[in-house]
């Protein structure tokens, strides 16, 4: 039973990993329609900000910060310079931009920081608790408690605060927020800015499990997608109840299916999103989309 | 000159122009592989080869809307259902493309019945779980497939009549493959699945109200644009004699999809020019950048969305209609006395397959 | 409409003849066997392409981009050995290398044009280094027919090795096969009853790797009693060495890449209930890899080596690695001379130099005959007691190794260097 557990525990902390760059999916999605594939390569890059800052001598708990402003800045420039000019295209484009981000900017981290793994400093505490005699790694708590802030913080951002009604506005109906004045590129640099933060938090807390180099975030991206699809490309409760999920349903189905095995663990969780998907075309919570002829 | 005059000439020009160009372009292709180096001809191989996918690629992501990202591994069944007959069973090459092209179709059918509740993104999602499922699935059936140390095949041999070399047959074969293709892609467009996908596409709603029957047409360019990458995996099986799981990565299915779209989306030229890109853009990336080719390979896709949102074809079709404007407004302030000739008063014409007016969406689902 | 069509067919036929005649105006480039050179004298008609008494070109492909870039930088060492070499040294044998680095992205196909790039426009005198088994395994054919050596690939498959009908092609690392032997040696003196778990990753080289394992413990009381793979696309393997854990085993065999070969060491770290004794392969052997988990949670860590790690300060004050640092810094100051595949570039580069010296005619066909026949070749960039030996029946350069144990903050050399084909016998298909 405790073994079972900890396997739960396991899926869990990497289901936690998954919800955090699965969350800076969503946010991209909800405000701008598109799919962002340099999503966990700016998450990336902006963990190499903080190790840079970390590695010239700033305490870890003032690097943070200085390396969330700095990819706010960086989302809100990415969406100003690479984006904005193709806004009237077919999404598709926009789409391919990412793709063309994504080979640019793995690519730039390995010339600029090589491809050696790299040393980060983990906030948490080392060791684990015992609990039921299971042990749950701190940096695990960790990364669970952070996510949970991170989702109250963006609870209260889009209900509570005017900037979030305006951009609730922005996802909702695209079209009447710009006729009712709201200023659209405002609205999207926000949008970027935001999930280039909650990214670059995920890169940040990931690092000391996953280590730092440039490839990094390419495999937990294609778990990202599914925890995303699972829970519902526009709902960020969504995104994180699929990475949990997502995270769960693979530790387990390595563990203890025999004919599954380590190998093919990742066919599980994609059969559950195309079971989900049958039954729920949107995702477990994502919204219908109602059409009009 | 009469106008009468004018219009028979023009007729009658076009009458040998036509097959004349034909020919031309026939003769230029098989002229190709005796003038070029192998290692030239190899790389024309390849931008057929994936053309070829492309094509297929194109009728479903360009005209029907809907977005793949898991055609690489389309592709790798059908470079492995190839490569597997080779290995195990000894068959010859020809037989391995009709029953690459059939499972291929079959499977893509198979996946054409959950596309047909999906839509955009969701769709592409699924189809990106097929592409990281493939390499692990391949790796795991070893005593089948050589497991991860892939399989080396025999390449088809040149019959000794033909006197060519092994590179100039791949290419004879490449090409052959390619133009049929491109006649069937064409073929159907213009049939009443091409109208009905169009229909789709742009109302789909719409489409269905008029009664076009969408599960069936949808389920059906799924499986066609699947058979034709698996018919593409075929040939590479043939042209590069090895096959292993790890050369049909998600990274493939991604290049793919942005070759097409960096080529143009629903248009003729626009896979052709995409296979293009994808195999010589990498080698001017290394040029310029020999330490990290992946620094330029990634700003050369923004810079042609930037300058082609529509792809290259699309940027093609533009500069074509400005030259056109250029040399008819030229030709208008020349002539002005004279009346115009019923010839220029037809207007400018439309290209064959209507330019991308609304673009398949990634967006919500 | 009419006049469309006109035009239309006129614009196609006009790019026609344009193609036929650009094509004519390359017909040279076809043919290319009528510039093919070859020798006088003793070594009468053999090929000479890319080699002159003053200068040799060579080509290597390698993933400059994509998933496997990280070994990218093997060719900034070689290059760096060729330019000094050429800087300091008047070449090699008097001739100047030009080394021309190709990036196939790890995709066999672009492998396979790169290499007949390199063979029929940039006419190499050889194809050194080809980075894969996936690459390599599509261009070995290729190279075979066209007759170009293809020496010293950067892999550790055995069938390089094994294989009898591509004697142009040649590998150097010691083969996986030869590696798992050390371990197995090392665990039948130390731990005769061992239970093994075994992480590896799986393709071509953790499958070599652990089949050559459970080959060499066969007949002895060693026991595999887990083994967990995971893809390179994997976002971390915890998972699995949480599985792992489940088995007791009391050694843990760790084959992985560079940053799976920390993310295990740190989870065996960090899990309290199960010490195994860790036993982590080559390729992730490097101090680098170590640091990053702390050194204080590698005490006791076991490998096998078989050059010298530029990471490790006991090689501070070692001659060669002097030289490799300096030239490093002199001819590639963007590289880190302490990634340790920079050093394999090195040694892989100084190797094919004693190569090209024993060469007994300045040939193709002489070069396919030096690298067949190295007899007890000592490359400074390589362990003491470890040297390259190929033979009529032996077509693994390097199968000797030598334990080493992770102490305080470096790896310390124990026991003595093992010739695994000594002890096991050759490796077979």
């Amino acid at each position: 039973m405790s073994e079972f557990l900890q396997q739960v525990v396991e899926g869990v902390g990497a289901g936690s990993i998954y919800a955090s760059l699965a969350l800076a999916l969503v946010l991209i999605h909800r405000f701008t329609g598109i799919v962002n594939f340099a999503q966990g390569e700016l998450a990336m890059i902006s963990t190499y900000v903080a190790w840079q800052l970390v590695a010239s001598g700033m305490p870890f708990w003032l690097a943070l910060p200085v390396t969330l402003a700095i990819s706010f800045a960086g989302g809100m420039l990415i969406e100003r310079l690479l984006i904005r000019p193709v806004e009237g295209a077919p999404e598709l484009t926009i789409v391919i931009v990412t793709v063309g981000l994504f080979i640019f900017v793995n690519a730039a981290a390995g010339l600029i920081w090589s491809f050696t793994v790299k040393d980060f400093p983990q906030p948490f505490p080392e060791g684990s608790v015992a609990l039921a005699g299971v042990d749950i790694g701190w940096s695990t708590l960790g990364v669970i408690g952070v996510v949970a802030v991170v989702m109250g913080l963006l609870y209260l951002l889009f209900q509570h605060t005017r900037t979030g009604l305006v951009m609730r506005a922005v996802a909702a109906n695209p079209a009447s927020a710009r006729l009712s004045g709201i200023r659209m590129g405002r609205v999207l640099m926000l949008g970027w800015g935001l999930a280039a933060t909650v990214g670059a938090l995920s890169g940040v807390l990931v690092a000391p499990l996953l280590f730092l180099e440039p490839n990094m975030m390419g495999g937990a991206l294609i778990y990202a997608f599914a925890a995303a699809t699972l829970g519902g490309f526009d709902s960020p409760v969504g995104a994180v109840a699929g990475g949990l999920v997502v995270g769960v349903a693979e530790t387990l189905a390595g563990a203890y299916v025999g004919f599954v095995g380590a190998d093919l663990k990742i066919g599980v969780p994609l059969l559950i999103i195309l079971v989900v998907l049958l039954v729920r075309p949107q995702g477990l919570f994502g919204r219908a989309a109602v059409e009009r002829a | 000159m009469s106008t009468g005059e004018l219009t028979m000439h023009a007729s009658r020009t076009a009458r040998w122009a036509r097959p004349l160009a034909a020919l031309v372009i026939t003769a230029a292709l098989i002229a190709t592989p005796y003038y070029f180096a192998p290692f030239r001809v190899f790389q024309l191989t390849m931008v057929l080869l994936y053309a070829v996918v492309l094509a297929g690629l194109n009728l479903l992501v360009g005209y029907g809307g809907q977005i793949s990202l898991g055609h690489g591994a389309f592709f790798a069944v059908g470079a492995y259902t190839a490569a597997v007959m080779l290995d195990r069973f000894t068959t010859g090459h020809l037989a391995t493309l009709p029953v690459a092209a059939a499972g291929c179709f079959l499977l893509g059918l198979g996946f054409g019945v959950p596309a047909l509740r999906l839509r955009g993104l969701y769709l592409a999602l699924v189809t990106l779980a097929f592409a990281v499922f493939l390499p692990p699935l391949l790796k795991r059936f070893e005593h089948v497939t050589g497991g991860s140390m892939g399989l080396t095949v025999p390449k088809p041999q040149p019959p000794s009549w033909t006197g060519l070399a092994e590179d100039q047959w791949l290419y004879f074969l490449t090409l052959t493959v390619a133009a049929v293709t491109l006649l069937v892609v064409r073929n159907l467009l213009r049939s009443r699945v091409g109208r009905a996908l169009l229909a789709i596409r742009e109302n789909e709603s719409a489409a269905e109200v008029m009664g076009v029957r969408l599960s069936f047409h949808k389920a059906l360019a799924f499986a066609w644009s699947a058979m034709f990458a698996g018919v593409a995996g075929c040939l590479y099986t043939w042209v590069i004699g090895f096959v292993s799981p790890d050369s049909f990565s998600l990274n493939l299915s991604i290049t793919l999809l942005a070759g097409l779209v960096v080529g143009g989306l629903a248009s003729v030229y626009g896979p052709l020019l995409g296979a293009a890109f994808v195999m010589y853009v990498p080698n001017l990336a290394q040029d310029i950048s020999p330490a990290a080719p992946g620094v330029v390979f990634g700003l050369l896709i923004i810079a042609v969305m930037y300058l082609a949102p529509t792809g290259l074809a699309g940027l093609a079709a533009r500069a074509r209609q400005g030259v056109r404007r250029c040399v008819e407004h030229l030709r208008h302030t020349r002539r002005r006395p004279e009346p115009a000739s019923p010839a220029e008063q037809t207007g400018p014409p439309q290209p064959e397959p209507q330019p991308l007016t609304a673009p398949p969406t990634i967006g919500k689902g | 409409m009419i006049r469309m069509r006109h035009t239309t067919a006129l614009r196609a036929a006009a790019a026609g003849i344009a193609a036929l005649l650009t094509a004519t105006a390359c017909s040279s480039q076809r043919g290319q066997d009528d510039s093919a050179a070859s020798a006088d004298g003793a070594c009468k008609g053999q090929q000479t392409t890319g080699i002159t008494d003053k200068s040799i070109k060579l080509g290597g492909i390698y993933p400059m981009s994509g998933p496997a870039s990280a070994y990218g930088t093997i060719s900034n060492g070689v290059s760096t050995y060729f330019k000094y070499v050429n800087a300091e040294k008047g070449g090699i044998g008097g001739r100047k290398v030009e080394f021309v680095v190709r990036d196939d992205g790890y995709q066999p196909p672009k492998a396979v044009e790169e290499a007949r790039r390199l063979v029929e426009r940039e006419k190499v005198f050889a194809v050194f280094q080809t980075l894969g088994t996936p690459s390599t395994s599509a261009v070995w054919d290729y190279l075979n027919q066209q007759k170009v050596p293809q020496p010293f690939v950067a892999t550790g498959a055995s069938k390089w090795g094994t294989d009898t009908e591509h004697p142009w092609t040649m590998g150097w690392q010691p083969n996986y096969v030869a590696e798992s032997r050390m371990y197995a040696d090392y665990l039948k003196k130390e731990k005769p009853k061992a239970k093994v778990a075994v992480l590896f990753q799986n393709d071509d080289f953790g499958k070599d790797l652990l089949g050559g394992f459970k080959q060499a413990v066969k007949g002895s009381d060693i026991t595999v009693v887990a083994e967990e793979s995971y893809e390179v696309t994997d976002p971390s393997v915890s998972a699995q060495m949480t599985s792992l854990a489940r088995s007791e085993a009391d050694v843990l065999l760790n084959i992985t890449t560079p940053k799976f070969g920390s993310q295990a060491l740190a989870a065996d770290a960090k899990n309290p209930r199960w010490n195994p004794l860790h036993i982590v392969n080559s390729v992730s052997a490097s101090t680098s890899v170590l640091k990053p988990v702390g050194f204080k949670n590698v005490q006791g860590v076991v490998s096998a080596t078989y050059f010298k790690d530029p990471a490790d300060p006991q090689w501070a004050d070692d001659a060669e690695m002097k030289t490799y640092r300096a030239a490093m810094k002199k001819y590639a100051p963007d590289a880190d001379p302490s990634i340790q595949f920079n050093a394999y570039g090195w040694a892989v580069a100084s190797s094919l130099h004693k190569a090209l010296d024993a060469m007994e005619c300045p040939t193709r066909e002489g070069l396919r005959d030096a690298v067949q026949k190295l007899k007890d070749v000592k490359v400074d960039m390589l362990l003491p007691g470890v040297a390259l030996n190929t033979g009529a029946n032996d077509r693994f350069p390097i199968e000797t190794m030598q334990l080493v144990r992770f102490q305080g903050e470096r790896w310390v050399l124990f026991g003595e260097p093992l010739d695994t084909r000594q002890k096991f016998g050759p490796v077979t298909g």
